[in-house]
């Protein structure tokens, strides 16, 4: 993936410089060349108009599910990438639950593969850290790393044995890996199927209390204390882990988490007036109006690093069975940004140059992966934003082969004009 | 008179009744009683009506008293039940519709594990639905029958002091008894060890303490629930002998609810585990008119159902 392009006249919002303003970003052999207003357009460079729009480093979702291999009839890689530049992502990283599970260098590099036939955006593969998930051994993580794995986790499950949560972040920092968790108390959890607290109660629905979450983070931070380990969050959902997360940080520890834009917008009363759809039904679920207004606050005051999507795609036929039946998970990379700009930037929760911290910048260096800046030097991965576009969410209209969303319907100004992937402009028609 | 009150052509839970329409399936109710007394118990109300039974979930219960009602108003009925069907787990509610559909029933009474799968299909069907217990969440009927039967022995129901005990988390009897009895002017008051309460349990809209004796305390009617022993492995309680010593109704106990106060329960009774058998078998018990009466309360909804859905004038008795 390489290429050259001249983006002009748009605005750059780029936290990495410190940067809001009119300017252009010139992109060569793959790389961003310069970026400053007025820049000369040269010789057999494409340029791209970006007058009205704003410019940012490429959109990092550094959490989705892309089904692939295993259960292509939810999400190929093809069509999971699609849908990601669609909602203005150059890069996912994608979990390593398929089937088989990526426990396996091979994998990765099957993964890779597909991801470059495609050619929509960068795919950054997370390796598991035991093999078939199972929670017993590690996998090798070295291996991994080489063949391209940027991390590693057993996400869907947690890693639940503390002994192998120890060894696994142990080894994990021997290569320098972070090691993503799903904080889970199994125990805690059972067979609930959606956030204890009064509307479980009113419909009788069995609940995952917060502490299922919370014991896990609690456990998880000693043991990060214990190793000096690299720990991330996946999918924050408690005001309690959110205070956890902001203690360890205080204390030093490599610490991080990430938070979806379902559980910043989405309630469990939600799911209450829903009557029970299953295109609520996640994991974590959807918290209490509390542990939503933490979340929200820990985005504006910088506790929480990383927005991601947590991109789930499910057949239509798996959810229209009923909520406790089906199964968790909805998608997000085309709603994520349109979310965010509409519901977080417009209403004036965080700043624009805040979102692309959340989307891109951060996520790049959690991961270690290029991009995540527009300064000369980076990889040549730009996101083009159209803040005026009003949308309204349309599964039938999503590029990702399921439709499985909350949010249909949503009427959202802000929406992904573009992207630009390596220097190469990303065209979805 | 029943086209002004009674518009529906699904009962799924009590959370959707009005006061005027549970007061309705009641007088209703009333006019079916007699049925039960006649030599030959059978009336010609739902002759031509077929009813599907679909019972996802066991119940012995529930599913013989619908059988009994649908029969005495001449409807032909069919059940199904997990054990001997071919809708199973896996399947999606869209197909189980069309299947049911594909059978033209007018009416199909489900119970089912999950909350709200009634409501689900009753937005697929186009058949009357009624919900004989969905989870924990709702089961209309009990708590209609259960209105019906302190109504009978009070004569009202409003203002009474009404102490419901037991697994109050598990439990969709006390769901749709605290929106019934609670819509009916009733003062409710819930009660159970507190690892047997629901987060937040206020959140049900009755009163809740921890303790049998406050909660029975000048009480007019007292419920006690099923313990479920099965649950006992989730460590709810410890033991059959502690639940009894604690939550157990004595007749001992008893002399703090008000002298005429009745005693209920949904069935079936675990004797010397939530209820004495001196309790049970006592004068103050009402358990076996709730299960007569639950046949009448059920001929009353499966009646108005009926019509509401042929859009026709019930038939008359």
């Amino acid at each position: 993936m390489s290429g050259s392009v001249l983006i002009r006249g748009g605005r750059v919002v780029d936290p990495t410089q410190e940067l809001d303003g009119p300017a252009d970003v010139l992109v060569q052999g793959g790389r961003v060349t310069a970026c400053g207003p007025g820049l000369p357009a040269a010789e057999n460079v494409r340029k791209v108009d970006a007058a009205g729009l704003v410019v940012v480093p490429g959109l990092i979702d550094m959490h989705v599910h892309l089904r692939e291999p295993g259960q292509e009839y939810k999400e190929t890689i093809d069509t999971g990438t699609r849908a990601a530049a669609a909602g203005g992502f150059t890069a996912v990283a994608c979990m390593p639950n398929t089937d088989p599970v990526n426990d396996d260098p091979s994998l990765t590099e099957f993964m890779l593969k597909q991801a470059e036939r495609a050619g929509w955006a960068r795919v950054y593969p997370i390796a598991a850290v035991s093999r078939r998930l199972e929670g017993r051994e590690l996998t090798e993580f070295g291996a991994q790393r080489r063949a391209g794995a940027v991390a590693v986790s057993d996400d869907g499950r947690p890693v639940w044995s503390a002994a192998l949560m120890r060894q696994a972040l142990r080894y994990a920092r021997h290569f320098d890996l972070p090691l993503i968790q799903h904080a889970e108390e199994l125990a805690l959890s059972g067979d609930g199927v959606m956030h204890e607290g009064r509307f479980s109660t009113r419909l009788g629905v069995e609940g995952i209390p917060g502490a299922a979450d919370d014991v896990m983070v609690s456990r998880d931070l000693l043991l990060t204390a214990d190793t000096g380990g690299r720990y991330h969050l996946a999918h924050l959902s408690t005001a309690r882990s959110l205070d956890l997360i902001r203690a360890a940080r205080a204390d030093g520890h490599r610490v991080t988490c990430e938070v979806s834009a379902h559980h910043l917008l989405l309630t469990d009363e939600d799911v209450f007036d829903s009557g029970l759809d299953p295109n609520f039904k996640m994991h974590p679920p959807l918290r209490s109006a509390a542990d939503r207004d933490a979340l929200v606050l820990g985005l504006a005051d910088g506790s929480i690093d990383a927005i991601a999507s947590d991109h789930a795609p499910h057949h239509p036929d798996e959810k229209e069975l009923d909520f406790v039946a089906s199964p968790n998970g909805i998608v997000g990379l085309e709603t994520t940004l349109s979310l965010c700009l509409d519901r977080l930037v417009a209403k004036g929760v965080i700043d624009l140059a805040r979102l692309v911290d959340l989307l891109s910048t951060a996520p790049a260096r959690i991961l270690g992966v290029p991009g995540g800046s527009l300064a000369p030097g980076s990889a040549g991965d730009v996101t083009l934003i159209d803040l005026e576009r009003e949308v309204e969410v349309d599964p039938a209209a999503f590029r990702s082969r399921s439709r499985n969303t909350p949010f249909a319907g949503w009427k959202l100004r802000g929406a992904a004009a573009g992207t630009v992937v390596g220097g190469r402009l990303i065209e979805l028609s | 008179m029943s086209e002004a009150v009674w518009q529906r052509g699904d009962l799924l839970g009590v959370a959707e009744l009005s006061q005027a329409e549970i007061l309705h399936v009641l007088d209703t109710a009333e006019s079916f009683v007699e049925v039960a007394a006649r030599p030959i118990k059978k009336v010609p109300t739902l002759r031509g009506k077929t009813v599907i039974n679909l019972f996802f979930e066991a119940s012995t219960r529930t599913s013989s008293s619908f059988e009994i009602a649908e029969k005495r108003l001449s409807a032909d009925n069919i059940n199904f039940s997990t054990s001997s069907s071919s809708l199973s787990k896996g399947e999606t509610l869209l197909d189980t519709a069309r299947n049911l559909e594909a059978m033209a029933p007018d009416l199909v009474v489900i119970r089912h594990a999950h909350p709200r799968v009634p409501h689900a299909l009753a937005e697929r069907l186009a058949s009357g639905v009624i919900n004989a217990g969905d989870g924990a969440h709702e089961h209309p009927t009990q708590a209609l029958l259960d209105a019906f039967t302190i109504r009978r022995r009070k004569g009202r129901v409003e203002g009474l002091k009404i102490a419901i005990v037991g697994d109050v988390a598990h439990s969709r009897v006390v769901r749709s008894n605290v929106l019934c009895l609670t819509r009916l002017g009733a003062d409710v008051t819930v009660a159970g060890p507190r690892t047997m309460m629901p987060e937040e349990p206020e959140s049900l809209g009755a009163r809740v303490v921890y303790s049998l004796e406050e909660a029975i305390e000048g009480a007019d009617v007292v419920m006690m629930l099923r313990v479920q022993l099965e649950r006992q492995a989730r460590a709810a309680f410890p033991s059959e002998r502690e639940y009894f010593e604690f939550f157990g109704l004595t007749a001992e106990r008893l002399r703090r609810a008000n002298d005429d106060a009745i005693i209920m329960h949904p069935g079936p009774i675990n004797r010397g585990i939530e209820i004495a058998s001196e309790v049970a078998d006592g004068p103050w018990s009402v358990i076996l008119e709730q299960v007569a009466n639950g046949v009448a309360v059920r001929m009353a909804v499966l009646y108005l159902l009926a019509g509401a859905k042929s859009g026709e004038d019930g038939p008359t008795l």
